[in-house]
């Protein structure tokens, strides 16, 4: 029996860890106060997607879970969220 | 000694390490990325640069190419290595030293000398100078804050070899610039001991980390 493969769209947000101290967020804070705009709690997020093929959504999840350990993150110092999607034709 | 220079698309230190050591009468070559076997190199040194254009983070791609797996093997063979600036952040990717060199407390780039604390004596790289000895050595990094959740640890095995004397120019954690390995044998540092090797740079107190390296 042959499994079909599927599609799907692959989206990883990386973030620090809570408690870290990011310094690109504290800068715009400052500069947003600058413009009389006074927000707290300010933080910056990367975004990694890309269309990965697999037999099933856990499976896939599982491989992109892989990639965020060995290349994506560092986990010592971020935290990350994975979300895979059928893609859409 | 013959010492290998780690070559990677983007390293821009390697010329000035391949001096530093033709001072010490060291014997440097320069390795490429892609090779697998440093068996022919007694000691290994990466230089710094922005390797891969420090996509992703400063050191990620360079920490997964097949070189790294020669140092891997270099490593277990008890040959030093040592990494400087860029080097030092791929050494901390890959796991060989611990904790990680992260975006400076000021966001910004910075680039100047610095005074320095040896730590440690007990590495190739620091075994000339003297404990507690203040050294000048310039800095030039954007992601160069230490950062360690376990200090405890590095304290009691004698790991930080190097640290800010006065300033703490990134807001690295206890002012630490250079961790070593539990052996002793891998060390990374931020600041350049290359860009200060001779009296007409303005400073050769960063010559004894080459000329350590070939005496061990």
């Amino acid at each position: 029996m042959v499994i079909a493969k599927m599609k799907y769209d692959a989206k990883i947000i990386i973030s620090l860890k809570k408690g870290m101290l990011n310094p690109e967020a504290a800068k715009i804070q400052r500069t947003l106060a600058l413009l009389d705009y006074n927000v707290e709690n300010t933080g910056t997020e990367d975004i990694v997607k890309f269309i990965i093929e697999g037999s099933n959504q856990e499976l896939v999840k599982k491989q992109v879970d892989e990639m965020c350990q060995r290349l994506l993150c560092n986990p010592m110092i971020h935290d990350y969220i994975i979300k895979i999607t059928p893609k859409e034709e | 000694m013959k010492v290998g220079i780690i070559k990677f698309p983007g390293s821009n230190c390697d010329q000035d390490v391949f001096h530093a050591l033709e001072l010490v009468k060291a014997q440097p070559e320069y390795i490429w990325w892609n090779k697998r076997d440093l068996s022919d190199f007694e000691a290994i040194i990466i230089p710094g640069g922005f390797s891969y254009g420090d996509y992703l983070r400063a050191g990620a791609i360079a920490a997964i190419t097949p070189v790294i797996d020669g140092i891997k093997d270099c490593v277990k063979e008890k040959k030093p290595v040592l990494g400087i600036c860029n080097g030092a952040q791929i050494l901390a990717e890959v796991g060989l030293v611990p904790g990680v060199f992260t975006q400076n407390q000021s966001a910004k780039f910075i680039c100047k000398w610095t005074e320095l604390k040896i730590n440690s004596t007990r590495t190739p790289f620091t075994s000339m100078y003297k404990k507690n000895e203040i050294i000048n050595m310039p800095i030039a990094h954007g992601e160069g804050r230490y950062y360690n959740e376990n200090l405890k640890k590095l304290y009691e095995n004698d790991q930080i070899i190097l640290s800010f004397a006065l300033e703490n120019p990134n807001g690295s954690m206890e002012a630490i610039t250079g961790v070593c390995d539990e052996e002793g044998l891998v060390c990374a540092v931020m600041p350049h001991p290359e860009r200060a090797s001779e009296t007409i740079l303005g400073s050769d107190d960063g010559l004894k980390f080459f000329s350590g390296m070939v005496k061990y």
